[in-house]
């Protein structure tokens, strides 16, 4: 059992926990991920690991209730225990030799693109940063951010904080202004990493996009995560979760992630239906 | 005492093709007492034991079944039990006709003496009846690791701990059993049994570290840091390979592995099981292992009306045991033979429509003396299918290749051994089952778990130095 030792709720229905894992403490990286179960006959649910703490052995990670699965997890609280928790899975965020980069990040995708930000900030790169959010509301993680960037444009979808807009016309912004990036690092929903990725192509920036197709096991042993980067097959799990978002088929992954949407709206009906039970 | 004569098995008891077909339980029965008691009366205790040639664990045959026909089925049981750690496992899933009941004289006329099912029947009734605590073993001082909690790791884990090992069993699903658990399915193999057989191991002060992937979570080498004296790696083959046509990536597509993993480890046949599996309509299988057969039998009980194994041999091919093949028939499953997949087809919205094949038809015999199939030009034609589950084989993960410096590997990344015993191009470290062989057998993976187990033992206790073994 992996202990929940903070839960803090960050806006509507996104929440950082912090979970007693100190092997996987140790060896998280930016850019890994662990994978979950709530309880007994949960599902496994991939999540990013967000920020780790050697002194207290615990590992973050920031999620988003979007179906029955999340929901689950939400329904415990600090104290708690979540049944399995392992990890640290896939590959690390490549950052070496990276002199000036620009991460964008968008909703809870912020989560796991600041870590990213931070080590590029600590080895002495220049990050500039772009983070959107839907409203005001949704706004996160904009201090720190700050902290670790040269330059930070934050948009919302409505225009109710920061700028009115999407992250692509921020970054086309910088880019016409003639700022040119190693390497370009976008990190949020799949339809927002495949404009970002058209449109540095076209200013020929190297970018890199962190995806997150359906998994299981997350070892490589069933190929579920399986997506197809420059006509080749990998699996998200080992190869990635990071690719060339140049390469990468994104319309293919976003049909993809869709192959369950029956069974998820029925099971988000029943959870709601059981949670709203459990509060009254 | 009195011999059975007859020149067939006695029958085992099984759950009718068409109620089975819509249920997950158990399609074999065993056999009663009496029953059990008949057939192996029917053994005629050959002094030069052929039977036993042909296990590849060596139990003692004629010596189980003598005890069984005198009703002393404690005793069968401690005599299957010196050879295999797991006979409940084998006496269901071991391919007997190509082992142990292929070199039966009695198969000279007529049936082989039922070695599998009196295996199963003995195992099963020790399980139910006697199922003493043993005593725990005394600690020798010595700690082992072990890498995956298949039947090859859970076998090594047994025997070191029987000789006073303290053993540590790391995981990286979060539950223990490998195949057994989230491949072969509950109708075949019940995991109320591979769950019985981890507590007895548990009782015998295995520790079970689930959730602990080896080359991410901690790698080999850090294992030898914190202490362990020795290292065995049955991490399986786990990593399944896709045919390389177009169409592969479109929803409804599987891996057996994925397939098998989502209704046998997430319980997806459930009525309120929370992981989603497709249930089509018409299922196209491509494969004739055990792998196929699994995932066909799965698809028919989960509710597919037409349920089709697409191989590009033959039935003689066929590299399914028998049983499981004649079971699968039984359920209504087609076999379409001497067929190939070229492609997968897809309707607009990226759904598996249909399967495009071409038959074929068998050639000369190739390197491994099976008859090579050629396409027939021109034969193609589409098969209606809205899931395709793809069994074509797996090979190694390379998780821990790529994280063990100096641990050498073949061209197919198998881990490299010595001999018998397992031992690697790494000290300390030593390897068994599907992970050095490639997808092979239950047995063959329990055999190379004790033989690694004796080597490491050997090693451990300085028996046998290394320098001897070079
Ligand atoms: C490597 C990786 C890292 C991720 N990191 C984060 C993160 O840091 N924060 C966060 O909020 N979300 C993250 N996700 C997404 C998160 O795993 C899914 O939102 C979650 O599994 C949805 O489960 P559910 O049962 O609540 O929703 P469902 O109702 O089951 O599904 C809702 C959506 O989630 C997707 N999804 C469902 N099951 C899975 C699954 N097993 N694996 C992946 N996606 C799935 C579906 O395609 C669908 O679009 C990550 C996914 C991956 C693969
Ligand atoms: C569907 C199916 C049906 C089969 N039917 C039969 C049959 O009827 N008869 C028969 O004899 N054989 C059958 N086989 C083959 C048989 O199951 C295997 O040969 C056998 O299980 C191999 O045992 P193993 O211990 O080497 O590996 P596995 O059973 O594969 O176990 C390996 C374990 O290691 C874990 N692992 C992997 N990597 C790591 C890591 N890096 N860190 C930690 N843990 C790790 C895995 O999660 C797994 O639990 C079948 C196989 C399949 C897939
Ligand atoms: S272990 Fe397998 S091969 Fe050996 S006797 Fe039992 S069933 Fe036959
Ligand atoms: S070969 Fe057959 S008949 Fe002879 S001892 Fe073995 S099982 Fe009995
Ligand atoms: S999640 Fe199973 S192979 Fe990637």
């Amino acid at each position: 059992m992996y202990k929940i030792v903070a839960k803090t709720r960050l806006f509507g229905n996104a929440a950082k926990m912090e979970i007693l894992s100190p092997l996987v403490a140790k060896k998280a990286k930016p850019g890994q991920f662990i994978i979950l179960r709530a309880k007994e006959n949960s599902e496994r649910i991939p999540l990013t690991i967000h920020d780790v703490n050697l002194d207290t052995g615990t590992v973050s990670i920031v999620y988003q209730v979007v179906g029955a699965g999340t929901m689950e997890l939400d329904s415990l609280i600090s104290g708690d225990s979540l049944c399995d928790f392992v990890g640290p899975l896939g590959m690390p965020t490549k950052t070496e030799g990276l002199k000036k980069v620009c991460v964008v990040g968008g909703g809870v995708g912020c989560a796991i693109a600041y870590p990213v930000a931070r080590k590029l900030h600590e080895q002495g790169s220049e990050v500039h940063t772009i983070i959107g959010f839907r409203n005001k509301d949704f706004v996160f993680l904009e201090s720190e951010f700050s902290n670790v960037s040269g330059l930070i444009r934050v948009m919302t979808d409505d225009g109710s904080y920061g700028r009115h807009g999407l992250v692509t016309d921020a970054l086309k912004e910088l880019l016409d202004e003639g700022h040119r990036y190693d390497e370009v690092i976008a990190i949020g929903p799949l339809v927002m990493m495949k404009f970002v990725s058209a449109l540095t192509k076209k200013y020929e920036q190297k970018t890199t996009v962190s995806m997150n197709p359906i998994m299981v096991d997350g070892t490589g042993m069933c190929g579920g995560c399986r997506l197809t980067v420059n006509g080749e097959i990998k699996f998200a799990c080992v190869d990635g979760p990071d690719f060339d978002g140049h390469q990468v088929d994104f319309d293919e992954v976003i049909s993809r992630s869709r192959m369950y949407e029956d069974f998820e709206k029925r099971k988000r009906e029943e959870s709601c239906r059981l949670f709203k039970q459990e509060v009254k | 005492m009195a011999r059975n004569l007859s020149n067939t098995k006695v029958e085992m008891p099984v759950q009718d093709p068409q109620v089975r077909a819509g249920n997950f339980q158990e399609v074999a029965l065993g056999y009663t007492a009496e029953m059990a008691m008949e057939e192996a009366q029917r053994c005629l205790n050959c002094r030069h034991k052929p039977c036993m040639d042909g296990c590849p664990v060596r139990i003692d045959i004629p010596a189980f079944i003598a005890h069984i026909a005198e009703g002393e089925f404690e005793k069968a049981f401690l005599t299957l039990n010196r050879d295999s750690a797991l006979p409940a496992v084998c006496g269901r899933v071991c391919p007997q006709e190509t082992q142990c009941e292929q070199k039966c004289v009695r198969a000279l006329k007529g049936e082989s003496v039922a070695i599998g099912r009196l295996e199963r029947f003995a195992a099963d009734w020790y399980r139910n009846s006697a199922c003493k605590v043993p005593p725990k073993p005394i600690p020798n001082g010595h700690k082992v690791a072990i890498v995956g909690a298949g039947p090859g790791g859970l076998t090594a884990a047994g025997e070191l701990a029987r000789l006073g090992y303290a053993v540590t069993v790391f995981e990286a699903l979060h539950l223990p059993g490998g195949v057994l658990t989230y491949g072969i399915p509950e109708f075949r193999l019940p995991k109320d049994i591979v769950l019985a057989e981890v507590d007895a191991l548990k009782r015998l002060g295995v520790e079970m570290m689930m959730n602990t992937v080896i080359g991410k979570t901690l790698t080999i080498d850090e294992l030898l840091e914190m202490g362990f004296e020795a290292v065995f790696i049955a991490s399986g083959a786990g990593l399944p390979r896709f045919m390389g046509i177009p169409g592969e990536t479109l929803k409804g597509v599987y891996s057996a592995n994925e397939y098998l993993t989502r209704i046998n480890l997430m319980k997806a046949y459930e009525k309120d099981a929370s992981t989603p599996i497709m249930r089509g309509r018409n299922v196209a299988v491509v494969g004739g292992g055990n792998v196929a057969m699994d995932a066909a039998r799965c698809a028919k009980r989960l509710g597919a009306e037409e349920v089709s194994i697409v191989y590009r041999r033959s039935m003689k091919e066929l590299p399914a045991r028998q049983e499981e093949v004649h079971h699968a028939q039984e359920e209504g499953i087609i076999f379409r033979m001497l067929t190939n997949p070229v492609q997968i087809l897809g309707d607009d919205k990226n759904w598996v429509k249909g399967l495009e094949c071409v038959r074929m038809t068998l050639g000369e015999p190739d390197a491994s003396g099976r008859r090579r199939p050629i396409e027939e030009k021109g034969s193609n034609y589409v098969l209606d299918a809205d899931v395709v589950i793809i069994a074509i084989g797996t090979s190694s993960n390379p998780l821990i290749r790529i994280t063990t410096p100096g641990l050498e590997t073949d061209q197919w990344g198998g881990i490299k051994v010595e001999g018998e015993s397992g031992k690697t191009s790494r000290e300390k470290v030593y390897a068994g089952g599907d992970v050095v062989t490639g997808s092979a057998t239950v047995i063959l993976a329990m055999g190379a778990g004790k033989d690694a187990a004796k080597a490491i033992d050997e090693m451990i206790m300085g028996k046998k130095t290394d320098a001897s073994d070079t």
